[in-house]
């Protein structure tokens, strides 16, 4: 790889992430403080050296201003605020922004936190019927449509013309809980087979249970520093050298293809900004709402060619050892999900794998990461390209 | 699909006409003047060029199904007693998509490709656009919706504005 210029890329600095699951006691905002002050302390940071601050959203305790909510309570004052809203792109789409302010001179240290107790703040009947709202009020949630419903109608598709079966996407969640029963913070960690998958009950054809990502108490921060931070801060991190965003619908009904969506355009935004290839990608963190989600996202962003990630993924093209490895941590399959906080633990996922500190999910000589977010049905992308620095 | 407690369109003003042609039995969607693109769901503007010269045309309510799923877990209470039942994704021959359910046979054998025709479904005081394999028999029980009213003359019936 060809030495690079980081002196203008912002660093993320740190990371924090609490365990997944079920976390009782937890709150929305216990669920952004615990990975606030985790991730200061990673990057050597005091809360009033934050002088901005990016949230998301709470389903459980939904507020209209968000990251005023969560920098009042973490006892922040700064000089920039913003609370974004693009479903599980959030989180990428957050670091990003964040990078921006940094690299434009407006902020030196931006907290990016995350977080929601969704299985504890909300029963598993109510986290569906709200997620559910996600379709269109007047042509869509009138017939009965859940987000596992969407998805099959893009995974029914996609099948039809690329020959997806669904052995390849149980392969996918085989691989994902592989990587989850390597890390203590997970939330599913008995490892599954494939016919487990293929057996368990049926939410919406094609998907089954166990293609089907968590419902999890969960929450996630990262600090976003200005390039120069390292002067500050506990270590030099992990710099952005790309990122890209796409966005083609909100509503599935309204999606111009079901078989290539704005992640197509978010990674080749991303990577072409980073001066990489997919080939030259060794980790990869990229969003798995559900099986068929991550297998079209690969094929879409040029991981793999149409048609031909099913198999490889059967073949073990994903695990530790294989041609990419993804979603090491478990991915929102088997580490857990809970709203934005999920699409920001592969951000984390990947700073750790940069660093070197992933012990046995580790990557041998990870130096290049890619990391992707999607929000909606394959609605709104983020991708991010981070290098050790 | 039995009707208690299930969602109601929240209807929009632009939305309206459509919704009150339903309740005709005719579904209708818009044009734009300007361009030429036809577009659903109802909008105050082209979404393809942004002009705002659109008009109302009534479909023959005949399509393909581009996708198709079978919910097994509801989303919700009322629809707990229908599962499992077909959504899926219509593309209407005169160049629009919409979601729908498929009703009046096995959920199970509705595939990709398959021709279906519109009929409406009475849920509170909305017609609510359904569809049903396109050779499945006539006179399909009041339950599940009521036939449409037959297509007379050219499709295009009504040349107001959207708004």
């Amino acid at each position: 790889m060809t030495a690079r210029d980081l002196s203008r890329r912002a660093r993320l600095t740190g990371v924090g992430c609490t365990r997944f699951g079920e976390l009782p006691g937890s709150s929305p905002m216990s669920l952004h403080a615990d990975p606030a002050r985790e991730a200061l302390a990673d990057a050597g940071l005091r809360t009033r050296d934050v002088d901005g601050i990016v949230c998301a959203y709470s389903l459980v305790e939904p507020h209209l201003m968000q990251s005023s909510v969560v920098a009042e309570y973490l006892g922040i004052r700064p000089a920039m605020s913003a609370a974004l809203q693009l479903g599980g792109a959030t989180g990428c789409a957050g670091v990003m922004h964040a990078a921006m302010l940094v690299e434009a001179g407006r902020c030196r240290h931006v907290l990016v936190v995350m977080g929601d107790n969704r299985v504890t703040g909300m029963s598993r009947d109510g986290a569906v019927a709200a997620l559910a709202q996600v379709g269109h009020p007047q042509f869509e949630v009138p017939y009965g449509p859940t987000i596992p419903a969407f998805y099959a109608l893009v995974a029914s598709r996609y099948m039809h013309e690329h020959g997806v079966t669904s052995e390849h996407l149980a392969h996918v969640a085989v691989t994902m809980r592989d990587h989850a029963v390597r890390h203590p913070g997970a939330q599913m960690r008995k490892p599954i087979t494939v016919a487990d998958v293929l057996a368990s009950r049926m939410i919406a054809r094609p998907l089954h249970l166990l293609d089907c990502c968590l419902v999890s108490d969960g929450g996630v921060a990262v600090v976003v520093s200005a390039p120069d931070a390292a002067r500050d801060t506990a270590r030099p991190g992990v710099a952005l050298i790309g990122a890209g965003q796409g966005h083609t619908h909100e509503h599935l009904s309204q999606a111009p293809s079901l078989t290539d969506f704005g992640c197509h355009d978010a990674a080749a935004r991303a990577l072409g900004e980073a001066g990489v290839r997919p080939a030259d990608i060794r980790v990869a963190e990229i969003y798995d709402s559900f099986t068929i989600t991550l297998l079209i996202e690969l094929e879409s962003m040029g991981f793999f060619a149409r048609g031909e990630a099913g198999p490889a993924i059967a073949a073990g093209a994903l695990a530790l050892g294989g041609r990419l490895p993804t979603n090491t941590h478990g991915g929102l399959l088997s580490f857990g999900h809970s709203g934005a906080a999920g699409g920001l633990t592969h951000v984390v996922e990947g700073v750790r794998q940069l660093r070197g500190e992933a012990g046995p999910r580790q990557v041998p000589g990870a130096e290049i990461a890619f990391v992707h977010g999607d929000g909606g049905i394959l609605s709104a992308h983020c991708s991010l390209v981070l290098v050790r620095a | 699909m039995s009707e208690r407690g299930k969602p109601l369109p929240r209807i929009s003003a632009e939305a309206r006409p459509y919704w009150n042609a339903c309740r005709e039995g005719e579904l209708r969607y818009q044009a734009c003047r300007g361009c030429g693109r036809v577009q659903f769901y109802p909008r105050a503007l082209c979404a393809g060029c942004g002009g705002t010269d659109l008009e109302w045309r009534r479909s023959a309510g005949s399509g393909v199904v581009h996708a198709v799923t079978v919910v097994y877990r509801a989303p919700s209470e009322p629809f707990r007693a229908d599962v499992p039942y077909a959504v899926a994704l219509v593309d209407l021959d005169e160049g629009f998509r919409m979601m729908a359910n498929v009703v009046g046979g096995d959920p199970e054998r509705v595939a990709i490709g398959d021709r279906v025709r519109v009929l409406f479904e009475t849920r509170g005081d909305v017609a609510l656009p359904q569809f049903t394999p396109r050779d499945a028999p006539r006179g399909v029980p009041p339950s599940l919706g009521r036939e449409p009213a037959p297509v007379r003359g050219q499709a295009r019936v009504d040349r107001g504005q959207a708004q």
